[in-house]
């Protein structure tokens, strides 16, 4: 059980006492982060004694009456605010004041403090305010730790695509300066397999920017969607298309699968995303003389968009990784095919858009199958997406 | 140099172009080039060959796969010298220098070197290294 410390400051020892005796065995249940929140209480009789206690205990909530010999509570208040900064204002100041003046209220709530107190008050009114405060310095904390990981994921984040754009641009890098030194000896083909090897790796890194960017756009929602009536069927064929070179390069069969057109409003760049992120893979990790069949059909609420290839599938410990950002399965049979390991995690976060997903089903050697289901482009996501 | 035919020098990278740079900028010294493409295929190369010199990416399957192959080789094959291969020094904080004492006591690596790194810095280091070795 988490345990708050209340700092009490009064002059008289009675009170102090019996705001111990009233917070004793008394606990808050704060449903947010699923526990208790009990109190340790430790006094001041003076407003010097608390300041010290502040920098010494550390205490999370400072019970701080007003009127004290020497300094007084607002005095004590004006001292803890520089304080308050360096300590991330993890204080909460709630004030006792013999009569609740209006004055007194509005100078306090200048210098910091969160609630007040009239003196007297019975066990149970302490009780309220504690519990409040108490709520609120739980919150906080989780608030900031929440803000931390946040933090730490967005730096991790940077760190995998700095590595991503790091890695082309070393191996283009190494290309150009034995090019340009001609340190590889006098064979012409050599050199020519250095330049194609460049591009190949500028073209990934290409890839991976606009992925980046498709990423960020969908993350921010920054980008303005524009749903229209769109016939899926009439785009699947379109983007069927244009994969015509690469599908007879690798000697498959691309079939698209639709009775008639399949309408649903829908912003045509994010469809034209997820088919091309689908077909894309379906043709890469397909086998020479494969297939391709693209199912485009009704389902409740929605459409069921399903992608089959007859290629090298993968195990389920795989699948289960798949829509991550940056992950690329990487095993013999996936090596030197490129990718920027966003393309389904792209997918992934557009289908929740249209308050759907994706899912993957899968026979290593076999070949996988995906299936998206898109519902309404005004999905549970649309109104989630306000920018962090 | 053909006393290098009996050296075995072990190239680990996940990047093939980055495999192909090494071997180019070492295959005129004559030694015996081992190349894994990765953390798992240079734990089964390791199995076959003990090799007199590694030359070993950072960042390869996991973020610190060639720190912990680094290791294994030093288990395996104690005071084999290791040259790491990195892009990624101060890019993700992990800076580090294996020259460093205090570095020195957790990257099991002789040497660190930035890429892309020039072949003749990689082709000196990788003779330095192996002359102090076999002394």
């Amino acid at each position: 059980m988490e345990s708050l410390r209340v700092l009490v400051v009064d002059d008289e020892v009675g009170m102090r006492l019996g705001v111990e005796r009233a917070l004793r065995d008394f606990a808050v249940r704060v449903a947010d982060v699923n526990g208790d929140v009990s109190f340790q209480v430790v006094h001041a009789g003076s407003g010097e004694e608390a300041l010290e206690l502040v920098a010494s205990q550390r205490p999370e909530i400072l019970l701080l009456d007003h009127k004290l010999p020497g300094l007084s509570g607002l005095d004590v208040l004006d001292r803890l605010t520089d304080r308050q900064i360096e300590r991330g204002g993890d204080l909460l100041t709630v004030m006792i004041t013999a009569y609740a003046t209006l004055e007194t209220a509005v100078a306090a709530t200048k210098r910091g403090a969160y609630d007040f107190l009239a003196k007297p008050f019975t066990p149970e009114e302490l009780r309220g305010v504690i519990r409040k405060a108490a709520r609120h310095v739980v919150l906080q904390r989780q608030a900031r730790r929440l803000a931390e990981e946040k933090r730490q994921v967005r730096f991790q984040f940077i760190s995998v695509v700095a590595h991503e754009l790091k890695a082309p641009l070393a191996a283009i890098e190494g290309f150009l300066r034995i090019i340009s030194e001609h340190s590889a000896g006098d064979d012409p083909a050599v050199y020519n397999h250095m330049l194609e090897r460049s591009l190949v790796r500028l073209e990934g890194m290409r890839k991976l920017i606009e992925d980046l960017l498709d990423l960020t756009r969908i993350e921010s929602g920054r980008k303005k969607r524009e749903p229209t009536d769109l016939d899926l069927a009439t785009v699947a064929r379109d983007m069927a298309e244009g994969f015509a070179p690469r599908v007879a390069e690798s000697q498959l069969q691309m079939r698209i699968h639709a009775i008639g057109p399949l309408m649903m409003k829908a912003d045509r760049g994010e469809i034209e995303i997820i088919l091309n992120n689908l077909l894309s893979n379906a043709v890469k990790y397909n086998r020479p003389g494969g297939s391709v069949d693209v199912r485009l059909e009704r389902a409740d609420h929605g459409v069921c968009i399903t992608v089959s290839d007859t290629g090298i599938g993968m195990t389920g410990e795989e699948e289960a990784r798949l829509f991550g950002e940056f992950v690329r399965i990487k095993n013999e049979k996936t090596r030197g095919i490129a990718g920027s390991g966003l393309g389904l995690a792209i997918v992934k976060k557009l289908a929740t858009l249209y308050d759907g997903n994706v899912a993957v089903r899968s026979n290593p050697g076999r070949g996988s199958t995906f299936t998206v289901t898109l519902r309404t482009a005004d999905g549970p996501g649309t109104s989630s997406r306000t920018p962090a | 140099m053909t006393e290098n035919k009996t050296k075995k020098v072990l190239i680990v990278d996940d990047d093939p172009d980055i495999l192909y740079q090494v071997q180019l900028a070492l295959q005129d010294d004559g030694y015996t080039l081992v190349t894994a493409q990765g953390h798992r295929e240079a734990e089964d190369a390791l199995s076959s060959v003990q090799p007199d010199l590694a030359v070993v990416d950072l960042m390869m399957e996991h973020k610190d796969s060639g720190l912990v192959l680094c290791q294994q080789i030093r288990r395996l094959f104690p005071g084999t010298p290791i040259i790491i291969l990195t892009a990624v020094r101060g890019a993700t904080g992990l800076s580090f220098d294996a020259r460093n004492t205090q570095a020195k006591s957790w990257i099991q690596a002789d040497s660190v070197m930035d890429k892309p790194v020039r072949p003749e810095y990689l082709r000196n280091e990788v003779r330095r290294l192996l002359r102090r070795h076999s002394e």
